[in-house]
Formats: C-alpha cells, sequence, structure tokens
C-alpha cells in the first residue's frame, strides 16, 4: 500500500488490523486507538481520500490502497489548512482525538466543501472528544472551510 | 482486542468467493466491508476460520435502473446509497435509512449487502427493505434465486442465505410519490436505534419494526389494522403486539413497547403527509 505517499510492503498476519500495521510496524503513531470498537474515531485515517476507522478495517484490506495518516497531512513543513485552524482556533483540550478529528474533517470538506454548522457536527459525529470541546472544534472545521482552500482531502 | 487467527482468502469474482465458501464449508464467513463482522470478530463473538473477502468486487458496486425497480450492488457502500439522485428520487427511504447507518467513516466501508446479510434487528437497513417490500438476489452453486425481504430474515443474525451462497443484489420497488418515513430512536449520535420503524404509504401501508425481536421484523399487527381500516391512534396501539423486544440497559419490554407505539404513532403520521 502508499502510506502518506510512500510505497510500504511488508508481510502481516491476516488479523492484524490497519491501526496496528500504521502504528506497530510503521511506527506512525500519531493515529491513536481509542474506544477499540468503531465508537470513538481517534483511529480515524483515509484510505483512498476517505474516512475510515482503522480499528474496523484489517491491514490486507488496504493491500494496494493510498492511506493517509495524520503525519500526512503537513508539507514540507506546512500545516495542512485543517491542522492550522485547529491550532488557531484551539480545536483541543488533552488533543486526544485530534488526529482523527482533523482527517474526518478534511474527508468532511472534501465531499462538502461549504458546511454549515450543524452538517459539521452531524459530520463529525463519528469522532468523540473526551474533554467535550466540541465548540472550538466546529470553529476550526468551518474556518478551514472559509480559508479557500477548504481543507481539501489528501 | 485483536481478532482470533484464520486464514484469508482474497475473492478476485463472485464465482471464485463461492468456490472458496465450497471448499471451506461452515469455517469460512465473506467479509464486505467487515463492519459488522470485524467489531465481533475482535469480541470474539465470531470466531470464522477462513475469511473470504468480497470488499474488491467492484463489478457489484452498482446502482441501476431496473424498471419498477431499482437493483443495488450487494457491494455498494452506505454512502453511496445516501447519495445516489435514482434513489433519492424513486426510493428516498432507502436513500434516508442509508444516511443514518454509524457515521461517515463507517458509511464508507460499510455495505448494502453486508448490512442485510448480518440481519442485525438493530440496524437500519434491513427495516428500510422489509417496509418496502424488496427482495435480494443470491447466487449459489445451483444459480441464482430471489429471496422477499419477508422471508429473508430467519432467526437471530441468521437468513435464509445458505452457507455456499451470497447476496449478489438488493431490489427496492421504486416508490417515487409514496409517503414514507424512519423513525430512529437513540440517545446518542451514531448509536444503534433503541427502537426504530419505518413506513412507507404507497396506496397500502407497510411498517416495519428495529430492534422489537430477535430479527428484523414487520409491523404484522400495525399493517393488519391499518388494511382493515384502523386510523393512525388505533394501528400505533398495536404497535408491540406479536412482537419479542430485547431487554438491556436502554429498556426493558414495557419501554420499548411504549416507545414503539409512539414511533409507529409519528412514522405514520409522517408517511401519510400529516
Amino acid at each position: 500500500m502508499t502510506v502518506n505517499g510512500q510505497s510500504r510492503a511488508g508481510d502481516v498476519e491476516p488479523r492484524t488490523l490497519l491501526v496496528h500495521y500504521l502504528r506497530d510496524d510503521l511506527e506512525l503513531t500519531g493515529t491513536n486507538i481509542g474506544c477499540d470498537t468503531s465508537s470513538c474515531g481517534a483511529c480515524t485515517v483515509h484510505v483512498g481520500g476517505e474516512s475510515v476507522k482503522s480499528c474496523t478495517m484489517l491491514a490486507v484490506q488496504a493491500r494496494g490502497e493510498d492511506v493517509t495518516t495524520i503525519e500526512g497531512m503537513a508539507t514540507n513543513g506546512e500545516l495542512h489548512p485543517m491542522q492550522q485552524a485547529f491550532m488557531e482556533c484551539h480545536g483541543l483540550q488533552c488533543g486526544y482525538c485530534t488526529p482523527g478529528m482533523i482527517m474526518a474533517a478534511t474527508s468532511l470538506l472534501a465531499e462538502n466543501p461549504n458546511p454549515t454548522e450543524a452538517e459539521v457536527r452531524e459530520g463529525l459525529e463519528g469522532n468523540l472528544c473526551r474533554c467535550t470541546g466540541y465548540h472550538n472544534i466546529v470553529k476550526a472545521v468551518l474556518q478551514a472551510a472559509d480559508g479557500g482552500t477548504n481543507g481539501g482531502a489528501s | 482486542m485483536i481478532p482470533a487467527t484464520f486464514d484469508y482468502v482474497e475473492a478476485e469474482s463472485a464465482d471464485a468467493a463461492l468456490a472458496a465458501l465450497a471448499q471451506h464449508g461452515d469455517e469460512a464467513k465473506l467479509m464486505a466491508g467487515g463492519h459488522s463482522l470485524i467489531p465481533l470478530m475482535r469480541f470474539r463473538l465470531a470466531t470464522p476460520g477462513v475469511i473470504v473477502d468480497i470488499g474488491r468486487l467492484s463489478d457489484l458496486s452498482y446502482i441501476n435502473d431496473g424498471g419498477d425497480h431499482i437493483a443495488i450492488g450487494a457491494l455498494t457502500r452506505h454512502m453511496a446509497v445516501e447519495t445516489s439522485d435514482l434513489l433519492t428520487t424513486e426510493v428516498p427511504l432507502l436513500a434516508h435509512v442509508a444516511s443514518q447507518v454509524g457515521d461517515p467513516s463507517v458509511r464508507h466501508r460499510g455495505t448494502i449487502g453486508g448490512s442485510i446479510a448480518h440481519g442485525d434487528p438493530a440496524s437500519d437497513l434491513p427495516a428500510a427493505l422489509l417496509a418496502l417490500q424488496g427482495s435480494v438476489v443470491v447466487k449459489g452453486p445451483g444459480g441464482e434465486r430471489v429471496i422477499p425481504a419477508g422471508e429473508l430474515f430467519t432467526g437471530f443474525l441468521e437468513t435464509a442465505v445458505g452457507p455456499d451462497e451470497m447476496i449478489t443484489e438488493v431490489r427496492v420497488p421504486k416508490v417515487p410519490g409514496a409517503g414514507w418515513s424512519y423513525q430512529k430512536f437513540n440517545r446518542r449520535a451514531q448509536d444503534w436505534a433503541i427502537v426504530g420503524c419505518a413506513a412507507v404509504a404507497n396506496g397500502s401501508t407497510t411498517v416495519s419494526l428495529v430492534n422489537m425481536g430477535p430479527t428484523p421484523i414487520l409491523a404484522s399487527a400495525v399493517n393488519d389494522a391499518l388494511a382493515s381500516g384502523a386510523d393512525v391512534d388505533a394501528a400505533s396501539a398495536v404497535a408491540a403486539q406479536g412482537t419479542e423486544p430485547p431487554e438491556d440497559l436502554n429498556g426493558d419490554v414495557e419501554y420499548r413497547t411504549a416507545l414503539a407505539q409512539v414511533l409507529v404513532k409519528r412514522a405514520l403520521t409522517e408517511a401519510s403527509g400529516g
């Protein structure tokens, strides 16, 4: 598979989950594991440009796919507009949900470049913030949408 | 939580998947998007010896106009169903119900065929298929057959699809001008329905219930009452008749009975344009 633009190959047990392959084999630990039950969204990555919960996908299902993790969002040291917006709006408290939120939010804007606040909240329904800091997260996504670049999927 | 070990077969065609099922028998399980099966495997509630991955069968991902019905390939993702212009026009209930499944990341991977084959009484799409009086096309060693939705769900997480068969297509009748409603009651976004109700009013009215028994079910008492001329109040009063609602932390039988009555009333009212 391609991960953050780099071709990666390896042998895994069929039962290896994508999130474990990313974290343990590729050492891309920016993708967090939260609930382990596809509820919380902390493990959200992009597969083929779309948000996916990597705890509910086998690594072998991603064979040949284009995968992007939070580590692949910044380019040449420049934060992705969504990352920038999260920073400026303080769209995080403890930060645990943040990588997943950013991946889900960029996927949302790729499908709906100019969402309403309600659409942002609904679009992020699969991502839980344990600090309940949703207000600034939503603000950040709306700012990224207004930023002219529309967040843009990876 | 990591699934138990299994052997993995990536099917390159529906026929290859059927051959793998024939070869491995009861040990084998089909996986489409995996969004019902992987969670069960992680909890070790399912420990299949062989996974036959049909997730790459893109020729089974389509939404076609079949004349009097819409034909949806079994591998069509929920997001594609939700955003289909054809379905939004011809079978708006189905597009809406697909948008109520899980959350966007789940809908990017989960498939209509997988959800229906899983047959979870608490899931949304089987109830929609029942209310629409749709059907599934099943392929097996003996060729193809069509199973009407009303005969599909046979027991808890069990369907009339044989162990050597697979669902290849879901068919729903076109109902462009029909009244419809989907009522899903849950406490948190993205949760399963504690109780749900789908209704389609197209001349006669068909109502189905979510999470009111071991399988997705038709609200037969409601449908019979409506056919006999009962009004909304009288029909919704019998919503739970003949059902076997589960009991869990979200609600006991009495609570689910009351919820079913309220949701059926709302659904009938909305579907009749009230």
